[in-house]
């Protein structure tokens, strides 16, 4: 496999969206090639204004067995969204 | 023929047969990424062509579409340069023409939009500026790439700027229409964008470690109408279709 392109994960800025977005990842040999191919593969119907690429391997993600533990504690926990609070009639919509 | 409808069919048939030879790798590119690159870059091409060729008809004046300009003339008809046909080959050779066609394409863009006393003529280059600006970034970039790469990209390279050369030359050769068009201010004399165009190429040969061939003999004609043997297989299989069906609509 060493003789592939390393893998890059591209982030997208669209036209009205403030954040970048996760849109797809691709091949590419280093990051400027990855921003040229991250130009033609994902934004020819005119989708973005910024792009941002990440070497894959770079990413640290959780793990899929571990889910349990990860998050079913803060399910519970309702009283952790501020939903509990009585909004005065001035302050309109939030 | 007037000056500026033959100047039009000059610059929609180059944009026309390249856009058509850079299709023909389409699903064939050595990878996924590439191979869309090279899809946007022909539809790029195909897309100026529209418009090129509509100036043209419309210049003309007997009615004749853009796609009529396109589908139905014969060889003899094309007033591409030779450059345009020559035979994808390998990557390398495909991206190489691309190189070579892109250093004279995005200066002659870049002065047609800035400068030219033909309305029409510097509203479609204003359109296509931006395109072939980014063609040429990013054949420069691969073919330093691909040259400055292992031995055997380079050898490739090499072979590709030996192989087109010869074809080079014809984009800066002036006839009396470009007398015409130079002395009407409405497209620039064709030599006095030769200096420019050496300087560029020079420039990123050498960051590619590519020896520029010593040979300076051009090949012409097809601004004239002379085509080489390739540019009618090129339209048997382009024109197939609307000359077959001639009521097919899209």
């Amino acid at each position: 496999m060493s003789s592939e392109w390393p893998l890059w994960e591209v982030f997208i800025r669209g036209q009205h969206g403030l954040n970048h977005r996760h849109v797809g990842s691709l091949h590419a040999p280093d990051a400027e090639m990855a921003i040229k191919n991250a130009r033609d593969v994902y934004t020819r119907r005119n989708e973005g204004v910024s792009i941002w690429v990440v070497p894959s391997n770079q990413i640290t993600a959780s793990v899929p067995s571990e889910k349990g533990p990860m998050f079913e504690p803060s399910k519970s926990k309702i009283y952790r969204h501020p939903t509990f609070y009585d909004i005065p009639d001035d302050v309109g919509h939030m | 023929m007037s000056a500026l409808c033959e100047f039009a069919l000059r610059m929609g048939d180059n944009t026309l047969i390249l856009g058509h030879r850079v299709s023909e790798w389409c699903g064939h590119a050595p990878v996924l990424e590439e191979d869309i690159a090279l899809a946007n870059t022909a539809l790029d091409l195909i897309g100026q062509t529209q418009m090129w060729l509509g100036l043209a008809g419309e210049v003309e004046g007997n009615g004749r579409t853009a796609d009529h300009l396109a589908y139905k003339r014969d060889a003899w008809d094309f007033r591409n340069v030779l450059l345009v046909e020559r035979p994808n080959g390998d990557f390398g050779q495909t991206l190489m023409r691309q190189f070579l066609f892109d250093a004279w394409h995005h200066p002659m863009l870049k002065w047609l939009s800035e400068n030219s006393a033909e309305k029409r003529v510097a509203e479609i280059a204003e359109k296509a500026v931006r395109e072939a600006a980014y063609h040429l970034e990013r054949s420069a970039d691969l073919v330093i790439r691909l040259g400055d790469g292992t031995d055997e990209s380079h050898r490739r390279m090499q072979d590709a700027l030996a192989y087109h050369w010869t074809y080079t030359g014809e984009m800066f050769e002036a006839d009396a229409v470009d007398g015409e068009l130079a002395d009407a201010g409405v497209a620039p004399d064709p030599a006095a964008m030769k200096p420019g165009w050496d300087a560029l190429v020079g420039d990123v040969l050498a960051e590619a470690t590519l020896a520029v061939p010593e040979n300076d003999f051009a090949h012409k004609g097809g601004r004239r109408g002379q085509h080489a043997e390739h540019l009618g297989h090129i339209l048997a299989s382009m024109q197939f279709l609307p000359r077959a069906y001639p009521d097919a609509r899209w």
